[in-house]
C-alpha cells in the first residue's frame, strides 16, 4: 500500500488548464500504461477508485515500481484529491488506486458530465511511463 | 454440481430484455436483478411521496412477466432482485398479480423488508446512535437539510430464509449487492454464519457478477471483437467448497477472461484487503483466478474473517436543486464562441440580480471529461458546451434554465440544439454514508403464494 497525501487541496476553477506531465505521444522514451494494462473506474461518494490491471506479470512487477501513488497523483493533480491511496493485489496482477474527494460532490451534487469518475480508467491509461529496457517482454501479453 | 447464480440486472436502467434472453439461454437455479445504486432509494423516496404505491423498480414488472414462461417450464428457476427498493410488498402485490394472470397463482413470493429507517432516524438518535459520516465525522445531528431516505444495507440472512419457505421470488429493499448472490449459496449448502471462507468466497462470486455484464466484456478496454449487441449476462457456478466458476450463456457474445473478471473485481472497491458486507469481510488480495478457456474463469483462495458489527447505511438528504444544458457551438472559433456564449448566460443572471452557489462549464470535445488533464485543444470543427448550476433556491436554478434559449436570437452565430427545451430542474440529493448497530435492525421475512398476496 501506498499513501500520498496532496501537500495543498486546490480545486480549479472550471477549464482551469495545468502544465502537466505531458499526456501520451510520439515521444519515444515514454511507454503509455495502455500498452501493459487495463483499467477501469467508478465512484464511492466523492471518491473514486481506479482499477489497473496489468496485461502480465512482468508487466505488474514493472507498474509496481513505476506506477506510484505520487506519480498518480500527479497526472490527476488537476481533480484535487486530497489523498490517493495505491493498494497491491499481485495474485491478479492488479491495482486499486483511491482517490479521495476528487469528484466534485460525487453522485447528485457534481455538475461534472462524469459525475461518477467513469472516464477516469481510459484516462490513466493514456499516462506515460518510464520506458523500461525489457520492453519486449511487457508487451507480452497473457 | 454445483449452484448456478446469474445475475441479468446491473442497475436500474439496464437492458429488460437481459433476464428473458438469459434464461431462455441457460438453465440457472437463481437469476438475481440488481437495481440499487447509492443513490437509486432517494429517487424512490420522491417517487412514493408522490404515489403511495410507488418507489420501488418499475421496470421489474415486464421482466417478470416476460419471465413467467421460464417460471412455468423451469422448477429449478428463482428469482432474487433488490427491485423492492422503498416499497418492496407493494412491488411483491404487483408481481403476484402478473403470476395470477400467468396462471402461476401457487408460486411463492418471499418479501424481505426492515432495511428503511426513514421514520426510525430521530428514534434512534434519542437511543444514542450518532449516524456519524463515514468521511467527515460529522454527526447527523449537525445536518440541517431534509433527510431523503435511511436504508441498511442488510445481509444475506433474511434472503435465506425466504427461500427456506419455499419462495421462488424473493423481493428485498436494500441489501448488500453481494448478498444476492450469497443468500441462495447458503440456502443450497446450509453453510454456518461463521463460515468466514465460503462465505467470503460466494462475496466475490457475487461482487463479480452484480455489475451485470461488466463481467462479461461490458465496459472492458479490450471491448473490440467482444460482440456486445449480443452480450451474455454472467452466471456464477459455485462449487460447496465456496469456489467458483464465472461464465455467461453458451451462443451469447461478450467474453469470459482473466481481464473481464479482474477488472470487476477490483470496479467500486476501496481496500481490497477488507472489502466489507454485512456478512463477512473479504480479502480479495488472496483470491486466484484460472481461465479455463471457453468464457470459463475459475475464481478460489479468498479469505474472509467476521462481518462488522453494525449495518453500512446509505442515508440521503436534500440538497437545493441543480440543472444542466448543453448547446452545439460550431466553427472554426467555437472554443472561443463557447466561451462568449458561457459568459453572456451568467451575465443575463447577474443581471437579474441571480447569484448561483456554483457553476460550471465544459466545452465537450476538447477533454473535458476530465477537469484540468488535457492541453487546450485545437483545430476542433465544433464543441458541446454544457452548463451546469446547483444552488440552495430551486427558482434561481429555474431562471437559469430560461437563460439558455435566448441565445438563439441574441448570441454568436453557429449554435444549434436547442430543439431538447429548457434543461429539466432536479433536486439534489446528497449521499451521507454511516453505521447502525445491528441489533437496531430487524429485518423481517414474508413468503406467501402469488394467490394469497392481497389483490
Amino acid at each position: 500500500m501506498q499513501v500520498f497525501k496532496s501537500a495543498r487541496r486546490t480545486i480549479g476553477p472550471s477549464n482551469q488548464r495545468r502544465e502537466k506531465p505531458g499526456m501520451t505521444d510520439s515521444n519515444s522514451s515514454s511507454l503509455p500504461l495502455d500498452k501493459i494494462a487495463t483499467a477501469r473506474s467508478g465512484d464511492k461518494g466523492n471518491h473514486a477508485n481506479i482499477g489497473v490491471v496489468a496485461r502480465s506479470a512482468a508487466a505488474y512487477e514493472f507498474l509496481e515500481k513505476e506506477l506510484t501513488a505520487e506519480r498518480v497523483a500527479d497526472y490527476f493533480s488537476s481533480l484535487g484529491a486530497s489523498q490517493i491511496v495505491r493498494y497491491e493485489l499481485p495474485k491478479v496482477w492488479a491495482f486499486n488506486f483511491m482517490l479521495h474527494d476528487c469528484l466534485g460532490g460525487g453522485a447528485s451534487q457534481s455538475l461534472r458530465i462524469d459525475t461518477q469518475g467513469k472516464l477516469l480508467g481510459t484516462a490513466i491509461l493514456q499516462m506515460p511511463l518510464p520506458k523500461p529496457d525489457n520492453i519486449d517482454s511487457l508487451l507480452a501479453t497473457v | 454440481m454445483t449452484v448456478k447464480i446469474a445475475n441479468a440486472a446491473g442497475f436500474l436502467g439496464d437492458n429488460i430484455d437481459a433476464p428473458r434472453r438469459l434464461v431462455e439461454s441457460a438453465e440457472v437455479d437463481y437469476l438475481t436483478l440488481e437495481h440499487l445504486a447509492e443513490l437509486t432509494l432517494s429517487i424512490m423516496a420522491r417517487q412514493r411521496q408522490k404515489d403511495s404505491r410507488s418507489g420501488y423498480a418499475r421496470d421489474l414488472l415486464p421482466v417478470v412477466e416476460s419471465l413467467t414462461p421460464a417460471f412455468a417450464r423451469q422448477q429449478q428457476l428463482h428469482l432474487v432482485t433488490n427491485g423492492g427498493g422503498l416499497n418492496p410488498v407493494v412491488c411483491a402485490e404487483e408481481v403476484a398479480a402478473i403470476l395470477r394472470h400467468a396462471e402461476l397463482g401457487a408460486l411463492k413470493i418471499g418479501v424481505v423488508s426492515g432495511d428503511d429507517l426513514g421514520d426510525r432516524i430521530d428514534q434512534l438518535q434519542q437511543q444514542g446512535c450518532a449516524f456519524e459520516n463515514l468521511d467527515t465525522g460529522q454527526p447527523l445531528s449537525e445536518l440541517a437539510q431534509p433527510i431523503i431516505s435511511a436504508n441498511a444495507y442488510l445481509g444475506a440472512a433474511p434472503i435465506v430464509d425466504a427461500l427456506a419457505g419455499d419462495a421462488r421470488i424473493v423481493i428485498t429493499g436494500r441489501v448488500a449487492d453481494a448478498a444476492l448472490c450469497v443468500g441462495p449459496a447458503v440456502h443450497r449448502y446450509g453453510w454456518a454464519w461463521d463460515d468466514w471462507p465460503r462465505l467470503a468466497a460466494a462475496s466475490v462470486a457475487g461482487h463479480v457478477i452484480e455489475c451485470g455484464a461488466q463481467a462479461t466484456g461490458g465496459y472492458a478496454t479490450d471491448w473490440k471483437n467482444a460482440n456486445l449487441a449480443e452480450v451474455g449476462y454472467p452466471i456464477a457456478e459455485i462449487a460447496a467448497d465456496g469456489s467458483s466458476v464465472i461464465t455467461k450463456p453458451a451462443g451469447s457474445g461478450g467474453m469470459v477472461n482473466r481481464r473481464t473478471v479482474t477488472e470487476q473485481l477490483v470496479y467500486e472497491i476501496g481496500d481490497p484487503a477488507r472489502y466489507m458486507t454485512p456478512d463477512v469481510v473479504v480479502d480479495f488480495t488472496t483470491v486466484e483466478l484460472t481461465d479455463h478457456g471457453s468464457d470459463r474463469v475459475a475464481i478460489q483462495g479468498a479469505h474472509g474473517t467476521a462481518a462488522p458489527d453494525s449495518y453500512k447505511v446509505s442515508l440521503a438528504y436534500a440538497d437545493g436543486f441543480t440543472a444542466s444544458g448543453q448547446l452545439l457551438v460550431y466553427g472554426p472559433d467555437c472554443i472561443e464562441k463557447a466561451h462568449a456564449a458561457a459568459d453572456i448566460v451568467f451575465a443575463k443572471l447577474k443581471q437579474a440580480g441571480i447569484e448561483l452557489a456554483a457553476t460550471h462549464r465544459e466545452l465537450l470535445g476538447t477533454g473535458d471529461g476530465v477537469l484540468g488533464l488535457h492541453e487546450t485543444a485545437v483545430g476542433v470543427p465544433e464543441v458541446m458546451l454544457r452548463l451546469s448550476v446547483r444552488d440552495p433556491r430551486r427558482e434561481a436554478v429555474s431562471r437559469f434554465a430560461k437563460e439558455l434559449a435566448p441565445l438563439i436570437t441574441s448570441g454568436p452565430a453557429g449554435l444549434a440544439g436547442y430543439a431538447q427545451g429548457r434543461p429539466q430542474v432536479r433536486p439534489v440529493f446528497a449521499y451521507w454514508p454511516t453505521l447502525v448497530p445491528r441489533d437496531a435492525v430487524d429485518a423481517s421475512v414474508q413468503v406467501r403464494a402469488a394467490n394469497d398476496w392481497p389483490k
